[in-house]
């Protein structure tokens, strides 16, 4: 397999200012220096807990948010670097698939107007081939095509969603990253969303980077997961690894949260105390700490590194 | 059950039937003020119109003979001090006041809306000078702002159209900053972002047309608000020269003449302004009303 795209070090801080000249005054650090890559094909899950940084580290790869450091690599391009109108030709590679089907489709658009509209931006097609680009959109993720000429609201949320992938995947796009795209959907449509999502992968190759906080979603669907806290990686493993031998202690409460399948069995529940730390002044040395049940000094003062342990299972632990 | 959750909502139960679509221009007309507002600018928009073909004299034809003529069977609205057909003049004068208006809006909306979406969707450094080049602009009052603008650029029918205008920029261009910054933040926005298209058809073509509610009903007042302020202007003697028709000008010709009892020099074009604006004001407050019930549960 070959590596689409490789992250290193990607940080997104925003300021905090303050008084009359806006006085930086420390900064809030929703990414805190994220490395990973993505193979050609595979879908890696980024997982974590609201706020960790999950949807800023995806947005922050696609520069829908100007990262403030770090370097991306797609395809051997990176992506940084590009001025603003290559970086909107180079979109057509990267694309997006959105969490509230409600909120991702302008409300005064027809189907057939939100689907042209990518081929149009990049004038990939015209007249009578837009229309029959638009007809194969919407049979391909399932939707009729005299379904067309309908606003959003007339559609249900799993159509919608349906009509945002068909929107992300206009371009013919090599990787998208799909932020929580079944969070907002029924569990009954969830299914039927996520086997769509899994065939239009087989069908075109694509790579997804699957952003979630539902690990049984994660598993169903990821060759790999990595799992984030407070803004940095903890962990990274394939997914039957990480699921089998969770290594950090936080992945290790995050798996003992997943309800069980089997009635009546009883599963031992990690309880984390505390709350996760501001972002804006996060612990010193490991951002866990504070919560974690092992903690030991090294922890309070030293910072752990991401490292590899074995078969591409890389944790970022002192206790390893 | 369908009542307890629609009050939940905030939205109370409606009686009548809900099977029928309920369109923005229904609702409008079911709102009686604004049905009111709305056949007053329909009455004088074609009185504008056919001015000529209805006056019953020329508006500038002098009757030395005839002057100052309380209203009777041959002058219904009377005749001024110099003999000229009030009615007539009246008639004409709502072009004069609906082109102004138009005019004056027009202005505001084409430079306020994009200075306004601009300053938002782009923010920073921009965002700040343009919004506060808009404070300023809203600190003086409209009327003196507009008289010092009229009175640089000189006096007649065309610069009064510009003052008016350049006052109500500011308004559509906060109005236009508000709805641009939440819209902004929209996923639709940010989708469209991702695929690559250019920040001025996202602007064009997704936040405009959303922030486009709000923006009709400020135009609508922003109708009433420049006829009466070109008018005001024109009373003032910085709109429109004296011989024009125009129904600020022409309460200031007759307005000595209301100590000596000749009434109807002022009242009929007072009138008329005030029904113009009146019908403006009522159908914007009408869309507002509308139109803010869909705007708070967020469609």
């Amino acid at each position: 397999m070959s590596t689409i795209l490789e992250v290193r070090n990607l940080k997104k801080h925003y300021p905090i200012r303050k008084g009359f000249f806006g006085k930086q005054v420390g900064s809030v650090k929703a990414v805190d220096g994220i490395t990973l890559s993505v193979e050609k094909g595979e879908t890696l899950a980024v997982v974590g807990e609201s706020g960790c940084g999950k949807s800023t580290t995806g947005r922050a790869i696609l520069r829908l948010i100007e990262p403030t450091e770090g370097e991306i690599a797609f395809n051997g391009t990176d992506v940084r670097s590009l001025n603003p109108e290559q970086l909107r030709r180079f979109r057509t590679d990267m694309q997006m698939v959105f969490q509230d089907p409600y909120a991702s489709l302008d409300p005064r658009w027809t189907v057939q107007r939100i689907l042209e509209e990518p081929l149009r931006t990049h004038a990939q097609a015209g007249g009578g081939e837009l229309q029959a680009k638009v007809e194969q959109l919407m049979e391909v993720v399932g939707l009729s095509p005299y379904q067309a000429h309908r606003f959003p609201h007339e559609f249900s949320g799993g159509q919608r969603q349906r009509i945002g992938i068909a929107r992300a995947l206009a371009l013919n796009p090599k990787f998208i990253v799909c932020d929580e795209p079944v969070s907002a959907l029924d569990v009954s449509i969830q299914a039927q969303v996520l086997n769509l999502m899994q065939d239009l992968q087989e069908q075109y190759g694509l790579t997804y980077m699957f952003i979630s906080h539902d690990l049984s979603v994660v598993k169903f669907i990821s060759d790999r997961v990595a799992v984030m806290y407070l803004g940095r990686m903890v962990e990274l493993a394939p997914t039957k690894e990480l699921f089998a031998r969770p290594l950090h202690p936080y992945t290790q409460a995050l798996m003992s949260a997943v309800p069980s399948p089997v009635p009546g069995q009883k599963k031992e529940r990690i309880v984390l105390t505390g709350d996760v730390p501001n972002p804006e002044t996060p612990p010193a040395g490991c951002a866990f700490h504070p919560r974690c049940p092992y903690a030991m000094d090294r922890c309070r003062s030293e910072a752990p590194v991401l490292r590899e342990l074995d078969s591409g299972h890389q944790v970022s632990c002192h206790l390893y | 059950m369908s009542t307890a959750a629609q009050t939940a909502q905030g939205v109370p139960p409606k009686p009548a039937a809900p099977s029928k679509p309920t369109t923005l221009w229904s609702l409008l007309l079911h709102n009686r003020l604004a049905a009111v507002g709305l056949a007053f600018i329909l009455l004088w928009t074609v009185i504008a119109l056919i001015a000529p073909w209805i006056a019953p004299y020329d508006p500038y034809a002098t009757d030395m003979a005839n002057k100052l003529q309380p209203p009777s069977a041959g002058h219904w609205f009377g005749t001024d001090n110099f003999g000229r057909d009030i009615l007539s003049r009246v008639l004409y004068g709502a072009r004069i006041s609906i082109w102004t208006g138009l005019i004056a809006v027009a202005i505001s909306f084409f430079i306020g809306v994009p200075l306004g979406g601009i300053a938002a969707y782009y923010g920073g450094r921009t965002g700040t000078v343009i919004m506060r080049v808009m404070d300023v602009l809203l600190s003086f009052p409209s009327l003196v702002l507009s008289m010092a603008i009229a009175a640089s650029i000189g006096a007649g029918l065309s610069s009064a159209m510009i003052a008016v205008g350049v006052v109500g920029i500011p308004e559509f261009a906060r109005l236009m900053f508000g709805q641009t910054v939440s819209l902004r933040e929209k996923e639709y926005v940010e989708a469209s972002r991702a695929i690559g298209v250019k920040d001025s058809v996202i602007l064009y073509r997704h936040i405009l047309p959303n922030a486009l509610a709000p923006l009709l009903v400020q135009a609508t007042l922003g109708m009433g608000f420049a006829i009466l302020t070109a008018s005001s202007l024109s009373f003032l003697g910085l709109g429109v020269k004296p011989p024009i028709a125009e129904w600020g000008a022409m309460i200031s010709e007759g307005r000595e003449y209301i100590i000596s009892g000749q009434w109807w020099l002022v009242t009929f074009p007072g009138l008329s302004i005030a029904t113009s604006i009146l019908g403006f004001n009522l159908l914007g407050d009408g869309f507002r009303d509308v139109l803010d019930p869909r705007l708070r549960s967020g469609k």
